[in-house]
């Protein structure tokens, strides 16, 4: 095959923070031209950097910095340069092979501007407060009639519709409301000590997203007919909790967080390594696993011991057999303790941080990292592709756009603007620019 | 019943357990035709993992099966007799798409590896899910929820510091899997009918999360540009405070409540408080000042624990704070706004009645999301695909069955 999947398809997106940006970024990976269009008159906080302009005292020097939030504020080399927003970690892992141009959509000449370039379009994807397409005076109402068969998906935190619509949440509020955050904790500490800052549901809602258009753009080409999709992000994780919702409309039954053991199997979970900070875990939900594991560690006498040689057994007296596991686990590196029970058919796996997954085996060989080159931020090895495509191979084929770095292309070549109209509208700063004209409130 | 995107696109699901079910779940509720092809006698091995509906473990009334497989057709059907994958291989060349999560080893030691499928039906598009990939070192590793978080995910930044990493509640990077592998299972859809050729798609769930679980991806961004390795923080009270703004989870008077603000929202809290006059306070003057914040938590702490979480939920709705009550399983199924938005589906199965479900996770204008019918009971489906589509007469079945193919 000559082209990638969605070669040929354009989509507009107007997203912020993470859930949006991963969207569209799996359907540019797939292919699609995907434009961004964004506003030097206005900074989406956590989408180009927490705000325009950061202080260096900000600025963190480690990804522990923050209390551990680092690897949400990180800037290339700790450096926030002239253009932070181009050099913002966050930003460039979440929007390569997309394009960026600036439309100023609080005016009506920028509005003009943003219907030509939807009327070329196939998908409006946006991702922003319920209230800011309605605002801006781009609903799904009004762009149909730009572009009949538009495909409009938004993707506000609780959806288009229902008494919360205007709600402002972010992934960690969604992830509280949904049940999650309900569910992850140490079961021994309440909610005030258990972190907070988890984000699946950007990633759940990111990937839902790109399903929804892919349904939606087979559709129109089967029929010819756009659509709306009214996303919210806490209905696409709520279904990823589905056992737990289960439970309780099936049996009254409220379940409570376990940590890191397993309703049904034990030994299950942590267990800690030689070495700072590391960590193994394992599982084992047979008699065959177990059989392997009591191998894998020598058989020890205790490993015959009666009250372990039943799943139930396992279940009932798991903290001191962890204890026992942990007695052998701590004596071994991490990777290692993996190599030995998997040897054993134990599921097993090190707890790895971004250095080790960075350098991981598996990773490596499959050629994971890709090396990126980027005007502001240098050169680096990304993150990847998410699957692989035995003929239609993906991969990282533009960098993370630069504020702005698209104007020209997209306003000329995609829009068919004369050099005239774009110079009159550069320079009432309409359309165009690639540094935010918005100060930091610091 | 208005018409579905994909209703007119055939699925052959081989899938077990969580995240290849998802996927095909993904596809069958919004309208594909999808048949499920399950081991004869025990089926898919998540029939046998709870909760169970009444707490009665039976291979029809698992709420995790229940769950991730309405609307798909079922069969029983066994691969490792000639038989079986001559059947199957008659499938395939029906199929527009077939959904596998085996070991790697496990499909080309059937003989039905892509190259022998592709060659029955060139336009097969075949998405294969496994824990690390089909290649690589750990292609034949074994591994489960924890041990996928461990590599693939954030786990080593979940949790707090100076105790151990801490797993995401429940089975969630399954599912991210089986989403991601919708995704790239309608990717390839869609070039085989533009260009007239399927392919294979390869899923690791390893993969799935380095590239886009929670945090991880931008987190190994992080550390590519800058060597920064994120850890587990101290818990919120104790951690330097940057700012006077409240970050993280709350006590309140009946729970918990969530909230994590922006400095330029300073201004928002008082209000929501109806405490305007503090603005003006000089030992508020400095907001990322340790003492204001301190001194600020006694006045915050106290006004909290005078509201519910749906209260103060509501108040910082109103001045625009992003905040969230902390909800349990319960308060989700009893929601007020989901209730609004129609979320949840009543689906009617024959062993446990009508029982409500995680409904649509997004709204078609056009080509809604539709509970058709509920999860497969074990080969429920048999006569209706062996007998109508394929053709097989009433007396094959029978010794179909007999002989144990079926």
């Amino acid at each position: 095959m000559t082209k990638l999947p969605l070669e040929g398809v354009r989509v507009v997106e107007m997203t912020v923070v993470a859930a949006g940006p991963f969207g569209t970024m799996l359907l540019a990976d797939l292919g699609a031209e995907v434009i961004r269009v964004e506003s030097v008159h206005h900074f989406p906080p956590a989408t180009r950097g927490w705000m325009p302009r950061p202080p260096q005292f900000l600025v963190p020097t480690t990804g522990a910095t923050f209390g551990g939030t680092g690897g949400l504020q990180t800037y290339v080399d700790h450096w926030a340069g002239d253009r932070p927003w181009d050099r913002w970690c966050l930003f460039n892992a979440l929007n390569r092979n997309k394009l960026s141009c600036c439309i100023d959509l609080t005016r009506p000449q920028g509005i003009d501007v943003f219907k030509r370039l939807i009327k070329t379009s196939d998908v409006f994807f946006e991702s922003n407060a319920a209230a800011t397409v309605e605002k801006l005076g781009i609903t799904y109402d009004v762009l149909k009639e730009v572009k009949q068969d538009i495909i409009y998906l938004s993707m506000p935190g609780l959806g288009c519709s229902g008494p919360h619509k205007y709600c402002t949440v972010f992934g960690a509020q969604l992830q509280a409301l949904a049940s999650h955050t309900w569910l992850t904790r140490y079961p021994d500490l309440d909610y005030t000590t258990t972190q907070s800052l988890l984000f699946h549901c950007d990633f759940a809602s990111g990937a839902t997203a790109a399903f929804a258009i892919l349904c939606a753009l087979r559709y129109r080409n089967r029929t010819g007919k756009g659509q709306f999709i009214d996303l919210a992000q806490i209905e696409t994780v709520i279904p990823h909790l589905g056992e737990a919702i289960m439970d309780y409309t099936m049996n009254s039954r409220v379940q409570e967080p376990i940590g890191n053991r397993h309703p049904s199997m034990a030994p299950h979970g942590v267990y800690r390594c030689y070495g700072e900070d590391r960590w193994v875990t394992l599982s084992v939900s047979s008699e065959e696993e177990w059989q392997g594991l009591c191998r894998a560690l020598g058989n020890p006498s205790w490993c015959k011991e009666e009250r372990f040689s039943t799943m139930a057994g396992r279940l009932e007296n798991q903290d001191e057999l962890d204890r026992y596991i942990e007695e052998w686990t701590c004596r071994h590196d991490h990777y290692d303790v993996m190599y030995i029970l998997q040897k054993e058919g134990v599921p097993a796996g090190p707890v790895l941080d971004d250095r080790d997954a960075y350098h991981d085996a598996q990773l490596q060989c499959r050629g994971f990292f890709e090396v990126v080159s980027h005007r502001e931020a240098g050169t680096h090895r990304y993150p990847g592709m998410l699957w692989k495509m035995g003929k239609t191979p993906l991969s990282i084929r533009k960098p993370p756009p630069c504020l702005g770095e698209h104007n020209d292309h997209v306003f000329k070549d995609v829009i068919g603007m004369s050099d005239d109209e774009i110079a009159e509208l550069e320079k009432e700063q309409i359309i165009g620019g690639d540094e935010y004209l918005v100060e930091s409130i610091f | 019943m208005p018409e579905q995107a994909l209703s007119d696109v055939k699925v052959l699901d081989l899938t077990r357990y969580i995240a290849g079910p998802y996927c095909t779940k993904l596809l069958a509720d919004f309208g594909a035709d999808v048949i499920k092809v399950e081991r004869p006698g025990e089926g898919d091995p998540a029939r046998r993992v709870g909760p169970f509906f009444q707490d009665d473990p039976h291979a029809e009334k698992s709420g995790l099966f229940l769950h991730l497989n309405t609307n798909k057709k079922g069969i029983t059907l066994n691969l490792k007799s000639a038989t079986g994958k001559k059947i199957l291989k008659e499938l395939v060349s029906n199929a527009d798409i077939l959904v596998e999560s085996f070991s790697p080893r496990v499909m080309p030691s059937l003989g039905l590896d892509y190259q022998t499928l592709g060659a029955i039906n060139p336009k097969l598009v075949m998405v294969s899910i496994s824990n690390f990939g089909q290649s690589g070192p750990y292609r034949d590793f074994k591994a489960s929820e924890i041990v996928e978080y461990a590599m693939g995910g954030e786990m080593y930044s979940t949790g707090i510091a100076d105790r151990e990493p801490l797993k995401l509640g429940g089975n969630v990077v399954q599912y991210q899997a089986g989403t991601v592998a919708a995704v790239a299972t309608m990717g390839a859809l869609y070039a085989a009918e533009l260009q007239g050729s399927g392919q294979h798609a390869d899923i690791s769930i390893m993969e799935t999360q380095a590239g886009g679980g929670d945090r991880r991806i931008f987190y190994l961004l992080g550390y590519a540009c800058a060597g920064a390795i994120t850890t587990r923080w101290p818990p919120p009270r104790e951690a330097v405070r940057m700012v006077i703004l409240p970050q993280g989870v709350y006590p309140c008077k009946d729970g918990f409540i969530n909230t994590l603000s922006l400095p330029q929202w300073w201004p928002r809290y008082l209000e929501a408080m109806e405490m305007p006059e503090l603005k003006d306070e000089p030992r508020f003057q400095n907001i990322f000042s340790m003492e204001a914040g301190l001194e600020f938590d006694a006045l915050w702490y106290s006004w909290l624990a005078d509201h519910t979480k749906d209260e103060l939920f509501e108040k910082f709705l109103k001045v625009n704070i992003a905040s969230a009550p902390l909800n349990s399983p319960e308060d989700v199924v009893n929601n007020r706004h989901l209730k609004a938005r129609g979320f949840f589906a009543e689906i009617d199965h024959p062993e446990t009645g009508k029982v409500a479900y995680p409904g649509a996770p997004f709204k078609m204008t056009e080509t809604p999301w539709q509970a058709r019918h509920p999860a497969p009971l074990l080969g429920q489906h048999n006569e209706e695909i062996y007998g109508k589509l394929l053709g097989y007469a009433r007396e094959d079945l029978v010794k179909l069955r007999e002989s144990g193919v079926i």
